[in-house]
C-alpha cells in the first residue's frame, strides 16, 4: 500500500503536498502552521489556541461565524487543533466543494486581520475560558495535562507552561496580539497545505495558485529558544496532587526519542508493549493477573523538538492505596528494564501499529493530517509512506537496549492524583457494596 | 489578494452506499457481506439481540458485563492467550452492548481474516465466562460507578435518566447497571444470558471489506455452521416516562466551577414515522454548530464551550436531551436561553436558510460517514437492529432533501414538550438556586451525588 504523492512549493514560501485518490468523492484540505503554545511569550500562555479560535470568525470576504456554516453548507466537517508546537485547521468535503474550502484557507491565511474585533476576541476568550472549566477544572485529574509537561520540562523550556493557558493570561490577550502575532507565524512560508482525495491534479494546482498564489511571504519568524534537555531526568521527579477522585492515578514519564529521531520506532514499540491493548504488560499484570488497576496503559507524546516523553498512565481500583499502585508499576517498569523484551512481543506490537496505521488511512482527512505532520516537521510527506517498514524494522534487540537506557530510576517523573481525604466516602451510596 | 467572491462548486459526483448482500445459513445466523476494495483491510461485525434492555430485572447491568466478559477467554484458550492471539494478528477484540445490541467486532488485514473468524467462532459460541474474569469485570463495573458519582458530566446524565423515566422502567438505570443491582449479578446470571441471548437465529454476522461474499460464506460456514441454540423469550421492560410537570433538580457539587446541564424529556422510537423530520428539526435546535441553541449560548453569549441537543431514538423512547456545561454564575440564564429556542422553535416555522443549511448538510456529508469499513459495517448493523429497509440508506439523501419547514414545525410542535422538561444541573447549589428559583415557577429540587434530597 503506497500513498501517491506530489509536492511542490509556492513562490510564497507554501509547501503544498497532494495525494489523489478518486475512488470515493471526497477530499481533505489541511493546513499546518508550524506554531503552537512553545511559540508564546511570557504573560500569554494558551494564546496560540485561542488565536486559533480567532480563525473561525472570519476574514476579509467571511463573516463572523460564516466559516463553519459554508463548510457545513458544502456537506463538509471542520475542526483545527492547537499542539505544543503546531497548530492544524482541517475540513473534509465532497469532492466538487474542494474550491470553497481552498478560498476559506486562503483567506483567514491572507486577510485575517480585517475581520478582528474586539468583541469577537472578548467572545472567544470567554469561550475558551469556559473551555478550559470544561476539560481541566471541573474534571477529575482533569490537570494532568497541565501538570505532566510543567514537571517534565525545566521552567523556561517553551513545552513547560500550560497550553490552555491560565485565566489571568486569557484575560489579558489583547488585539494587538493577535495582529503581532498573525504577521510573525501565520504566514505562508511558515505553513503546509495538503489535499488528499478525490481531485484533479492540474485543477487542485491551479486553485492553489489562485487562492493562495498572491498571499505575501512572511518576514521570517523569530526562532525557538534552545529546546534541547539531558537524555534523562537525572533522577526522580515527583508531584501528588489531592484531588476528588476516586481512586489513584498515576502518570509516569521517561525521556525518550523525538519523533523523527532514528530510535523514535524503538521508542514507540516498547510503549505500545508495556501498554497498548489488552495484551500488553502492564494491563496482562495490573488489571487481570494482579486486579490493582482498572486500567493501565502506556503512550508517547510524539514530540519533535528536544525530548519526547514516553508515559505510563494507570489508575488504582478504588480500594488500593497510591503505594501499592506505585510499587505495582515501578516493578513492571524495573522487569523491562533489566531484562528486555522478547520477539514475540515485538511482532504483536508492530502487528497492532501496522492494521492501525493501515485503517486511518481510510479516511482522507487523516492521510491529509498525516502528510502535513511529515511536510511540517521533516519537509518530507514521502516518508509515510516508510512508516510500515520503519516499524517492521524494529527488533528486540533495539527495544531491550532503550529499555535499558532510557527506563531506568535515573530518568523518572511522576505525577501521582490521590483521592482528597473524606472524597470518596462522601459520595459514596449508602448501602451499596463496598 | 484573494478572490473575493465565494468560488462555485463544481458538478456534484455520484456516491453510492456500498451494496451488501445477505444470506441466511442453515442454523438461522444470518451474514451480510458487503465488498470495499479500497484498502487491504476487513471488520467483521456481530452483532446479537442481546442489549441491556433485556436484562433480569434487579440484575441491570448483566448484558453489558456478559458482553465484556466474552472477551475474556474460551473453553480453550485463557484470556491472556486470547488477547495475544487477536494482537498477533494485529487486532484487537472489542466486545460491549447498549441498549438494544451487544457486539463482537474487530478490523483486520484482509490476509487475516480466516484466522480472525476462527477465533471469533470460539468467543462467541464456546466462552469460558470464568468466576474470576466476570467478579473482575464486575468490580470494574463498581469502580466506575464510584467515579461517576464524582465526574460531573456522568453524574448529570445519569440524574438526567433517572427523572424523565418512573423508576422502574429500564432506561431510567445506567445501560451498566448501578450500585444497587450490579453486585447481585454472579456468573450463573452471565451464563445463562450468554445461553439465551447469543444464539444462530438471533445474531448477524456482518462482514465489510476487501473479500468477497462467497469467500466470506465459505468460511463462515466452517466456523458457525455448527452453532446451535435458540433464544429465550424475549421481555422487555416498558420504558414508562415520569408523569410530570416541569422540575428542577440541582445535584450538589460544592464550588463547581461550571454546571452541567441537560435538559429535556423522553423522546421517540426509532421506528416512528416522525423520525427523520424529528432528526431534521433537532439539527437546526442544536445537532449542528450553526444550530440555534450552539449560536445563543456559546458564540452570543459565551456562556460555553458548546451545547447540543440530542435525539436518542432507541427501539424504545429513549430522551430527547439538551446538553451543555455552562459558568456557573449563568446557569440560570443559559436555562432560560434553552427554554427559550424550544418555545421559538414550536411558535414559528424556521428560515429557509436555516432549513436548506441542516439539509444540504445532511445530504453533502453523506459519503464522509461512511470512509471507513467498520463505520459502514456499523451501519448494517442498525439495518438489523431497527429493522430498517434495505434500501434505507440509498433513499435516505433524496428523504432529506424532501424535508419542508412545515413538516420541521409539526415535529417541534408533537414532539418538544416544555411543559414536561426536567432540568437537571450538577452544580453549586450556593451559586445556581438562588437565580433558578426567581427563574422557575415550581420547585427547584436539591439532592446530593448519589440522588438524595438535600434537607
Amino acid at each position: 500500500m503506497r500513498i501517491p504523492i506530489e509536492s511542490y512549493v509556492l513562490d510564497n514560501g507554501l509547501r503544498v503536498t497532494l495525494s489523489a485518490d478518486r475512488r470515493t468523492p471526497i477530499v481533505a484540505v489541511n493546513i499546518w502552521y508550524h506554531v503552537g503554545s512553545a511559540n508564546e511569550r511570557a504573560g500569554r500562555t494558551g494564546f496560540a489556541h485561542l488565536f486559533e479560535h480567532m480563525l473561525f470568525q472570519g476574514s476579509a470576504h467571511v463573516g463572523a461565524n460564516e466559516h463553519f456554516e459554508l463548510i457545513q453548507r458544502a456537506g463538509g466537517t471542520l475542526n483545527g487543533s492547537t499542539w505544543l508546537d503546531r497548530t492544524n485547521y482541517f475540513e473534509s468535503v465532497p469532492s466538487n466543494q474542494l474550491e470553497v474550502a481552498l478560498w476559506l484557507e486562503a483567506d483567514r491565511m491572507g486577510r485575517l486581520l480585517a475581520a478582528m474585533t474586539q468583541e469577537k476576541l472578548d467572545t472567544q476568550r470567554d469561550v475558551v475560558k469556559n473551555e478550559r472549566r470544561w476539560s481541566v477544572d471541573n474534571q477529575p485529574y482533569g490537570t494532568w495535562w497541565e501538570r505532566l509537561p510543567a514537571l517534565t520540562f525545566p521552567e523556561e523550556h517553551p513545552f513547560h507552561h500550560s497550553l490552555i493557558g491560565s485565566m489571568d493570561d486569557l484575560s489579558a490577550a489583547s488585539l494587538e496580539d493577535i495582529a503581532t502575532f498573525f504577521r510573525t507565524f501565520y504566514t505562508p512560508d511558515n505553513a503546509v497545505l495538503t489535499i488528499a482525495g478525490d481531485f484533479e491534479p492540474a485543477g487542485a494546482q491551479a486553485f492553489v495558485e489562485r487562492h493562495f498564489g498572491a498571499i505575501p511571504r512572511g518576514a521570517g519568524r523569530p526562532p525557538l529558544p534552545p529546546m534541547d534537555v539531558p537524555r534523562r531526568f537525572g533522577g526522580w521527579v515527583r508531584q501528588i496532587v489531592e484531588d476528588d477522585v476516586s481512586a489513584p492515578r498515576l502518570f509516569l514519564a521517561f525521556r525518550s526519542p523525538t519523533l523523527g529521531s532514528d530510535d523514535y520506532h524503538v521508542a514507540s514499540t516498547c510503549a505500545a508493549i508495556l501498554g497498548m491493548r489488552r495484551g500488553s504488560r502492564l494491563h496482562q499484570s495490573l488489571v487481570r493477573e494482579q486486579q490493582l488497576a482498572s486500567s493501565a496503559t502506556a503512550f508517547t507524546y510524539d514530540l519533535s523538538k528536544g525530548t519526547d516523553l514516553l508515559v505510563v498512565d494507570a489508575t488504582a481500583r478504588p480500594d488500593v492505596s497510591s503505594d501499592a499502585l506505585e510499587k505495582a508499576v515501578a516493578a513492571e517498569v524495573d522487569q523491562i528494564h533489566e531484562r528486555g523484551v522478547t520477539d514475540s512481543e515485538v511482532q504483536r506490537a508492530v502487528a497492532l501499529i501496522e492494521t492501525d496505521f493501515v485503517c486511518l488511512m481510510q479516511s482522507a482527512g487523516d492521510r491529509a493530517d498525516k502528510l502535513s505532520m511529515f511536510a511540517t516537521y521533516f519537509g518530507n510527506p514521502a516518508l509515510i509512506n516508510d512508516e510500515v517498514s520503519r516499524y517492521r524494522a524494529v527488533t528486540a534487540a533495539q527495544v531491550s537496549a532503550f529499555a535499558r537506557e532510557r527506563l531506568g530510576a535515573d530518568n523518572r517523573a511522576s505525577l501521582l492524583y490521590v483521592p482528597r481525604v473524606g472524597a470518596t466516602e462522601a459520595v459514596r451510596p449508602s448501602g451499596a457494596a463496598a | 489578494m484573494t478572490a473575493s467572491v465565494k468560488p462555485t462548486p463544481g458538478r456534484a459526483r455520484a456516491y453510492a452506499f456500498p451494496a451488501f448482500e445477505r444470506r441466511r445459513l442453515s442454523n438461522g445466523l444470518t451474514l451480510i457481506v458487503a465488498s470495499i476494495e479500497a484498502l487491504p483491510v476487513v471488520t467483521v461485525h456481530i452483532t446479537f439481540d442481546a442489549g441491556a434492555v433485556l436484562d433480569p430485572a434487579g440484575r441491570e447491568g448483566t448484558a453489558l458485563l456478559t458482553a465484556a466478559s466474552l472477551a475474556e477467554g474460551t473453553t480453550s484458550i485463557d484470556g491472556a492467550t486470547l488477547a495475544e492471539r487477536f494482537e498477533q494478528l494485529g487486532t484487537s477484540l472489542d466486545t460491549g452492548a447498549d441498549w438494544d445490541a451487544a457486539w463482537c467486532k474487530c478490523t483486520v488485514l484482509a490476509t487475516r481474516l480466516p484466522a480472525v473468524l476462527t477465533l471469533l467462532a470460539d468467543v462467541v459460541q464456546a466462552p469460558a465466562l470464568a468466576d474470576r474474569e466476570v467478579e473482575r469485570l464486575r468490580d470494574e463495573r463498581l469502580a466506575e460507578l464510584l467515579q461517576l458519582r464524582m465526574e460531573p458530566r456522568g453524574l448529570a446524565d445519569d440524574m438526567f435518566a433517572r427523572f424523565i423515566y418512573t423508576p422502574s422502567a429500564r432506561y431510567a438505570k445506567p445501560d451498566g447497571g448501578n450500585e444497587a443491582s450490579v453486585p447481585s449479578i454472579t456468573r450463573d446470571d452471565v451464563s445463562r444470558f450468554h445461553a439465551t441471548r447469543y444464539t444462530p437465529a438471533t445474531t448477524t454476522l456482518i462482514v465489510v471489506g476487501d473479500t468477497n461474499v462467497e469467500v466470506v460464506e465459505a468460511l463462515v460456514v466452517e466456523c458457525f455452521g455448527q452453532w446451535a441454540g435458540s433464544a429465550g423469550a424475549r421481555a422487555a421492560t416498558p420504558d414508562t416516562p415520569a408523569p410530570g410537570v416541569r422540575s428542577v433538580h440541582v445535584i450538589a457539587r460544592a464550588d463547581a466551577p461550571q454546571s452541567e446541564l441537560r435538559i429535556g424529556h423522553v423522546g421517540i422510537p426509532r421506528h416512528h414515522p416522525d423520525y427523520l423530520s424529528v432528526f431534521v428539526m433537532n439539527a437546526i435546535l442544536g445537532g449542528l454548530f450553526s444550530s440555534r441553541i450552539n449560536l445563543n449560548l456559546r458564540e452570543r453569549h459565551a456562556y460555553t464551550y458548546g451545547a447540543f441537543s440530542r435525539v436518542d431514538a432507541r427501539r424504545d423512547a429513549g430522551p430527547f436531551e439538551i446538553s451543555t456545561a455552562v459558568h456557573s454564575t449563568v446557569t440560570a440564564a443559559a436555562v432560560r436561553e434553552v427554554l427559550n429556542e424550544i418555545d421559538r422553535i414550536r411558535d414559528e416555522p424556521v428560515s429557509a436558510d436555516e432549513l436548506s443549511l441542516a439539509t444540504a448538510y445532511l445530504d453533502g456529508v453523506f459519503p464522509i460517514r461512511f470512509e471507513t469499513t467498520a463505520a459502514v459495517a456499523t451501519a448494517l448493523a442498525n439495518v438489523q437492529i431497527f429493522g430498517l429497509a434495505d434500501d434505507y440508506y440509498d433513499r435516505y439523501r433524496g428523504d432529506v432533501r424532501a424535508m419542508t419547514r412545515e413538516r420541521v414545525q409539526a415535529a417541534a410542535r408533537d414532539h418538544l414538550h416544555p411543559d414536561r422538561m426536567q432540568i437537571v444541573i450538577v452544580g453549586d447549589p450556593a451559586t445556581v438556586v438562588g437565580p433558578l428559583t426567581a427563574l422557575v415557577t415550581g420547585p427547584v429540587h436539591v439532592r446530593d451525588a448519589a440522588g438524595v434530597p438535600s434537607v
